[in-house]
């Protein structure tokens, strides 16, 4: 049996589209500060460090190496990731196996991004295989549009639905002070009104580009035990990938077979059964309007084909029976190398109760998710419980 | 350390041949080769396999997400891969981690870098302080010459001392039919070679190299069922030292700090008599001295080198394969060390084997003049 | 602790890297296909028998080598599509492609995975999953996926 691990605290940056007060090396100081203040724990507590970053968004070779001074990493462990859209959670997982695994009892995760520096387009556009893919991409708004399309063909979902979901998504975002878009009086009209990108997805469907980063401490159960009035601890983690190319996965988003096979195997761990009646809150990696309602269902919060009916009826608002990403999500806030280890902070946040202004009462099991690559996926369940 | 902890065993290896240019091969092709064979030689099917740590970099793949080329090959599709941008040794660490976990039985490792499809002083250059010193032009090379220098001059070491290492590696590498760069050079034939940077001469750097390698972690439970000669992963240690301009170059204190971490895991006192064969990721013919001395192999490692000890037949051969300088393309370069490793303490090296080979030592690093550091220490029954 | 959000200096730094990207045995026979015969091929797994494009060494899902190649319709369905209003730089140009375009998810008849391409269609009215779409080739042919077929067109109703 792995040993017991928890997350114990938690730190982020303000997330903005240009954080030109600080440098990389700053912006990850900013988060492990916090993350750090928050266990009343120092460096030295620390055993090793994981990172996440996708360094082609800033140009440059072991971006973390030429930062170590901004997270401590002087004669520690360290190790860094590159997974894509999930890299936060890919960190997230590492950190958990390092103290599961008994080698070390304090791991510190790290995510960061300032995308800002480098250039977006063409860092995503690289993504596409060099010999089948590259030349005709869209970029990551075609690529979604055509996922939307698909989804749409076959679930009936419909633009003011998904609408919803960027209005739900940037009006959580106020009540979280590091959250890049705030928007408290966006309205469904002017999510279908902003200018269409790629039909059917139009700008307010879409995810923006920040800067920031994103610190999570891990512990073995006696020092969480020890650091931590109320761990968040971590029931199940799991890690599904696709096939090679983009056109592998059938249906793409709207039946995101990776999606499925990591929640059912995370779930079973956790000893799930009824999703929506037995997690309290989800932070998911929602990346564009359309597929946080596809991901409802790949997800198994509702049936196929039910995705827009579960916003229309309001579950997944705060209020709802199954809240869904209270923070404003990836709508809302995108560092991509921090984005995914965002969704695990957020989900700790909840179980320890300490999310403030976009609390949900009673949260004893929480879901985080990540997304990236070619529709990979990775999950994360924490819980109240031990 | 808890004494509870699962027990990782490596059951099995393969690795291409490290060339300048393999160009009949996409990198997923390459990749697959390895896989295939050892898949074969291990005698596990793929369906038994759902945790795969890869290592690449997107820089030198030129692509965005490197593991993605690679997903389907290794086996990813539904199955746990994660990559790390870093040298192969630290997806080995990741691999253990996760057998150690008691959540999976079985890992597979994989690197790969196909050096020649990009631009190495363009790539490398990409290491370099944005604001201060890319503009200079610096690359690997200028900062391993500069690192050379320092440690030269703090050890008072010539250059002769340091060909000396370039002459026995390529000399090993003749016995490796792995080996992209093998032959009987002199220590004349290695100061004559063409300078890439003083003091540094085109026989005493690892040349451009395209390559991969794999190999098959198992819980202990699993690798009885697997192989007869598992091979015990009994120590391992990474430390991260200061930025390259931020730390005195000529002293490999990191390395020091993960050697001792692996050395206290797996209960070795006095490395330089418990260790019997070592391959360590000297890219640079002078690091494998700088190594040896932070690995507590030896104090005065030119003597050691000058009297024949680190010969294959030696007291304690380095780099029977070779090393780096024979073929080294970058991230498989400290995984293939625990490749080499493994063949040695399971008596498959062939022409170099080492005999009575019963503790290995596998190095890896990465980053500027060796930030990141990476030491395993491995055993047979 | 957070600085003042006022800006400081920034420096410019133009990346430049030169890749050669190895296409690979199997690429290279696929292309030699369509620049020679205008054909383009599939490789069909013997366990599940799902037919893949793009070729590749070994089937992800059976993990079984494809060996046996197939060839494929240059009529399909579309599976997903959109048009695109968003300016993109195209990739192997440097400039900025024209918009809008039509941009679809294909699968060819034959085969059990699908492709990206451009569709001749920017009504987005007129571009619809399940249309069926045929490959508009150019001329002449030079073995490569987005030079060789200029695009797809709608056909059918």
């Amino acid at each position: 049996m792995p040993r017991r691990v928890a997350i114990i605290s938690t730190g982020q940056t303000k997330h903005r589209a240009k954080r030109r007060d600080v440098n990389v090396r700053e912006l990850i100081t900013e988060a492990v500060t916090r993350a750090l203040e928050e266990a009343d724990i120092r460096m030295k507590d620390i055993d090793a460090v994981v990172i996440g970053n996708m360094e082609p968004f800033e140009g440059f070779l072991f971006p973390e190496l030429w930062a170590v001074e901004g997270w401590g990493g002087y004669l520690k462990p360290s190790v860094k990731f590159n997974t894509g859209g999930t890299v936060g959670t890919t960190t997230a997982i590492a950190a958990y196996y390092y103290v599961a695994s008994g080698i070390y009892d304090v791991v510190l995760a790290i995510g960061f991004e300032k995308q800002s520096e480098g250039h977006t387009q063409t860092a995503i556009t690289t993504v596409g295989d060099p010999i089948w893919e590259r030349a005709i991409m869209a970029g990551a708004v075609g690529n979604f549009a055509v996922m939307a399309s698909t989804y749409i063909h076959d679930s009936g979902v419909t633009e003011e639905q998904a609408a919803k979901v960027a209005v739900k998504a940037r009006r959580n975002a106020c009540n979280n002070e590091y959250a890049h878009l705030q928007m408290p009086d966006i309205t469904v009209e002017d999510v279908l009104k902003s200018r269409m990108l790629a039909y059917p997805v139009k700008l307010l469907d879409m995810c923006p580009q920040s800067d920031g980063a994103c610190a999570v401490v891990f512990a073995e159960e006696s020092r969480a035990k020890q650091l931590a009035p109320r761990p968040a601890w971590i029931k199940a983690v799991a890690t599904a990938h696709e096939q090679q190319y983009m056109g592998d996965s059938p249906k793409r988003l709207a039946a995101m077979r990776s999606q499925v096979a990591a929640s059912r195997r995370a779930y079973a761990y956790a000893g799930i059964t009824n999703p929506r009646k037995e997690l309290d809150v989800a932070e998911i990696y929602e990346v564009a309007s359309f597929a946080e309602l596809a991901m409802y269902e790949n997800l198994g919060f509702c049936e196929r084909g039910e995705g827009g009916k579960l916003i229309d009826a309001g579950v997944t608002e705060m209020t709802g029976e199954l809240p869904v990403n209270p923070s404003g999500g990836v709508l809302s806030t995108n560092p991509i190398g921090a984005t995914a280890l965002i969704r695990v902070a957020e989900a700790a946040l909840q179980v320890m109760g300490k999310a403030g202004k976009r609390q949900i009462d009673g949260v004893r099991t929480a879901l985080a998710t990540g997304y990236g690559g070619n529709a990979w996926t990775d999950v994360m369940i924490l819980s109240r419980d031990l | 350390m808890e004494g509870t902890m699962t027990k990782v065993s490596i059951v099995g290896v393969a690795q291409t041949r490290f060339e300048e240019r393999i160009a009949s091969l996409a990198i997923n092709e390459l990749v697959y080769m390895v896989v295939r064979e050892l898949l074969h030689k291990t005698g596990v099917s793929m369906k038994e396999i759902r945790s795969i740590v890869t290592a690449s970099q997107d820089a030198w793949d030129g692509r965005t997400i490197s593991g993605m080329t690679i997903n389907e090959v290794v086996g990813g599709y539904l199955n746990a891969e994660a990559k790390v941008a870093a040298d192969g040794l630290q997806a080995l660490l990741y691999g253990a981690a996760r057998i150690m976990s008691g959540e999976y039985t079985l890992t597979l490792v994989v690197a790969h870098c196909k050096e020649s499809e990009g631009t190495p002083h363009a790539i490398t250059n990409l290491m370099f302080d944005p604001f201060t010193q890319r503009h200079l032009g610096l690359d690997d090379v200028t900062a391993a010459a500069l690192q050379a220098r320092r440690y030269m001059r703090l050890r008072g070491l010539a250059a002769e001392d340091i060909a000396a290492v370039a002459v026995k590696n390529h000399r090993h590498a003749k016995k490796n039919p792995f080996a992209q760069r093998a032959g009987d050079f002199t220590i004349t034939d290695v100061l004559n070679s063409p300078i890439l940077a003083d003091p540094i001469h085109e026989l005493e750097a690892a040349p451009q190299s395209d390559g991969a390698c794999a190999l098959l972690l198992a819980s202990e439970s699993k690798a009885r069922t697997v192989t007869d000669h598992p091979v015990f992963i009994i120590g391992m240690g990474n430390a991260t030292d200061a930025y390259w301009t931020d730390r005195e170059l000529g002293e490999a204190k990191a390395l020091r700090q993960a050697a001792s971490r692996a050395y206290r895991m797996a209960g070795i006192e006095y490395p330089a008599h418990e260790i019997d064969v070592a391959e360590i990721s000297a890219r640079y013919a002078y690091e494998e001295l700088m190594a040896m001395e932070a690995l507590g192999l030896s104090e005065a490692p030119q003597d050691m080198l000058a009297r024949g000890d680190c010969e294959i037949g030696g007291r304690l051969p380095i780099n029977p394969s070779g090393g780096p300088l024979c073929g080294n393309p970058v991230t498989v370069s400290g995984l293939v060390r625990v490749v080499e490793a493994y063949l040695q303490l399971t008596d498959q090296a062939g022409e170099h084997q080492v005999h009575g080979a019963q503790t290995a030592l596998a190095h890896g690093a990465g980053g500027i003049c060796g930030q990141n550091q990476s030491v395993v220490i491995l055993r047979r029954e | 602790m957070t600085k003042k959000d006022d800006e400081t200096q920034r420096v410019q730094y133009l990346l430049d890297i030169e890749y050669h990207y190895a296409a690979g045995e199997l690429a290279t026979r696929f292309f030699t296909e369509l620049k020679e015969a205008g054909r383009i091929m599939g490789m069909r797994c013997s366990g599940c028998h799902r037919v893949y494009l793009p070729p590749r060494p070994v089937c992800g899902i059976c993990y079984k080598e494809l060996k046996d190649w197939v060839p494929l319709s240059d009529e399909g369905i579309i599976v997903g599509c959109t048009v695109v209003h968003l300016p993109f730089i195209d990739p192997m140009t440097g400039e900025q492609r024209p918009v809008p375009y039509g941009f679809a998810i294909i699968r060819l008849d034959g085969a059990s995975t699908s492709i990206y391409h451009f569709v001749d269609e920017t009504d987005e009215k007129k571009l619809r999953v399940g249309q069926r779409v045929k490959a508009v080739f150019r001329e002449p042919r030079t073995g490569s996926l987005h030079h060789d077929i200029k695009y797809f067109r709608l056909v059918g109703k």
